[in-house]
């Protein structure tokens, strides 16, 4: 037969591609069929086409680290005496500041409300339009609160967070996107007030144990086990995704998970050591575009 | 040759390249006069007496007119640099301008007030922080936005979460008493208990209707099946209400379910007959009906759901009075 992309006829043409397109998925099907009778009567068989076929991600392909943690007396001596150490060894309790940019718009409100609510130890406070950053940090440190969160907005929407650790930093600034508020997630549950668990995931490189450790110290030490909820920061590609859930455990082999709420997605742009100050501040990190040249270099 | 008087009527009736007419008033461009109107007295090309004070660069100077000098324009103004101080720059006025009209003085220091408000405003303003505007980088939000996506997508989030909890789980972190019902038989030991006590008061209720209703046709409560679950029946009951019903009479169905409490007494009528016909077949159907009765009224609290298809019971004449009055009691 010919090949159907040099019959004239246009009719004709689709009717044999169609046709041609058929017996080829019919033969596959019946070939993936085949396959599952003989793995069924042979698992070891399935075992080994499993095992000989890992796909090839980016995660697998990634471009080597030599920053990454991995049991580095070195990096826990580090970690042991610096500024996060007050929560990690000392074991301060966190208490932390919540507010907004300048002249907030309504929806970064309703943002704030909700992400208040991840943080047992938060409060929301609104902003004066007279304080700045700096003045900001002066009087929660003279409060002694442990962090300060700035939710900024763009166009009406929130669209950046601000972290200040203190009272002697660091400071690190996270683009936001992606949040989909409690009441728009389908089959969500009400949160309680209930200390949360805490999952990190994946912040492997000095950075990302860095940023990981600043995560972690908003939230108290001990997690009150009743409320079953689990707060979680998952480190993907150098995007951080925040998710609330409760679950259930079922006979100890199955987990069960309700989503609470919000969502959203963090992506560090600059770290920095101390306080915040932009204009004399020491940047320990920042995302430059030359750093994204490769699809493969992940830097959390 | 400096004419004043020649120089200001040209202007006036003619052309001035500095003039900005308004419907209102007259502006002038010139960048030497002190304050800034069209007129004969503020005019700094047709006056040969006149001064103004001008800023550079955050220093004031006075400038005077050397009408002598106008041949050489480059030459023509005398600049006087004013003090820092505002009343001393004041007096230097004064006394650089002794003896010229009131008016070239005046408006000389009120150029000079208005000058040296606005750069202390704006060494105010340099002080405070502004924000710091980033232009929207369209391509690379697009860019970011689709490699989140794929991202979420790797990271398949929901899955690691609960493995995460499993190991925890297994780890022992939320330690062995129980306080996640991590074994189920403890949960299964009091669903039995809880089973076992609505089976004893099905039994009683049973007894009871067998009393009410001797004279009703047997064949319906014989079918209390003993052994099957009651709570099974409980759910099995509440999804039949509503199964049956379609069964039985659509549109009466539909007609009850746009408002309830107004259909409920026509629908009965109507069920009342559909009812004594299918009595007259003694269809399946009846015995089932009978199953959900019992239980119905064994558990109270679910009274609830029967609500919800108030159209529904009326369907069989037995729980008529019941399940009436149990309606209107709720409904109003």
């Amino acid at each position: 037969m010919r090949e159907p992309s040099r019959i004239r006829n246009k009719l004709k043409r689709e009717e044999v591609y169609h046709q041609l397109k058929h017996t080829k998925s019919k033969s596959k099907l019946k070939e993936r069929m085949k396959r599952k009778r003989e793995e069924s009567d042979n698992p070891e068989l399935r075992e080994e086409r499993l095992a000989k076929n890992i796909p090839q991600t980016l995660e697998t392909l990634r471009e080597a680290d030599e920053t990454i943690v991995e049991n580095d007396e070195e990096v826990f001596a580090d970690e042991e005496t610096d500024e996060l150490a007050s929560y990690f060894v000392q074991g301060v309790q966190p208490k932390i500041l919540v507010t907004t940019s300048k002249r907030p718009s309504a929806s970064v409100y309703e943002f704030a409300n909700e992400f208040v609510t991840i943080f047992p130890d938060a409060e929301f406070v609104k902003r004066g339009s007279q304080f700045d950053v700096k003045r900001i940090v002066e009087i929660a440190k003279e409060r002694e609160y442990t962090d300060l969160l700035i939710i900024n907005e763009d166009r009406k929407e929130p669209n950046a967070v601000t972290h200040i650790h203190l009272p002697n930093g660091p400071t690190a600034y996270y683009k936001l996107t992606s949040i989909r508020l409690n009441k728009d997630i389908r089959g969500h549950g009400r949160p309680d007030a209930y200390k949360p668990e805490l999952i990190l995931n994946n912040f492997n490189t000095r950075l990302g144990h860095t940023v990981g450790r600043m995560l972690a110290s908003l939230f108290p030490h001990v997690p009150e086990f009743t409320g079953r909820q689990v707060a979680t920061f998952h480190n993907q590609r150098d995007f951080i995704f925040f998710r609330r859930h409760r679950y259930i455990f079922r006979d100890g082999e199955r987990c069960d998970i309700q989503e609470l709420g919000p969502r959203f997605t963090l992506k560090l742009q600059w770290l920095q050591k101390g306080t915040f100050d932009t204009k004399y501040g020491e940047y320990e990190w920042v995302h430059k575009p030359e750093l994204d040249t490769s699809r493969r270099k992940f830097h959390l | 040759m400096q004419v004043d008087e020649l120089i200001w009527k040209t202007i006036a009736f003619n052309f001035c390249s500095y003039k900005v007419k308004t419907p209102t008033q007259n502006f002038c461009r010139n960048e030497y006069n002190v304050t800034g109107l069209c007129s004969r007295q503020a005019c700094p090309l047709a006056n040969s007496r006149y001064a103004t004070v001008k800023e550079e660069n955050g220093v004031l100077y006075l400038y005077v007119k050397t009408i002598e000098r106008a041949h050489t324009p480059s030459k023509m103004w005398e600049k006087i640099k004013l003090s820092k101080n505002y009343v001393k720059a004041l007096e230097q006025i004064d006394n650089e301008l002794l003896y010229w009209p009131e008016f070239t003085i005046h408006k000389c220091k009120q150029r000079m007030t208005k000058i040296t408000q606005y750069l202390i405003r704006m060494r105010r303003l340099r002080l405070k922080t502004t924000p710091k505007l980033v232009g929207v980088k369209k391509k690379i939000e697009r860019r970011e936005a689709r490699r989140e996506a794929k991202a979420e997508a790797a990271a398949r989030l929901e899955m690691s979460i609960e493995k995460e909890l499993l190991d925890r789980l297994r780890k022992g972190v939320y330690g062995t008493d129980g306080i996640v019902n991590e074994s189920q038989d403890a949960f299964k030991k009091a669903l039995d208990e809880i089973e076992d006590m609505h089976e004893q008061d099905a039994d009683e209720v049973e007894d009871e209707v067998e009393d009410e209703e001797e004279d009703l046709d047997r064949e319906f409560v014989s079918d209390i099946s003993d052994d099957e679950d009651e709570i099974g029946d409980l759910e099995d009951g509440a999804e039949g209400l509503e199964s049956d019903d379609e069964d039985g009479d659509e549109d009466d169905s539909e007609d009850a379910e746009s408002d309830d409490d107004n259909m409920e007494l026509p629908s009965d009528e109507d069920s009342d007959e559909d009812s004594d016909a299918d009595s007259d077949d003694s269809s399946p159907k009846k015995p089932q009906s009978r199953k959900r009765k019992g239980p119905a009224r064994a558990a109270p609290p679910k009274k609830q759901q029967r609500k919800r298809g108030a159209h529904v019971e009326v369907e069989y004449e037995h729980e008529h009075e019941q399940a009436r009055t149990a309606n209107q009691s709720t409904s109003w």
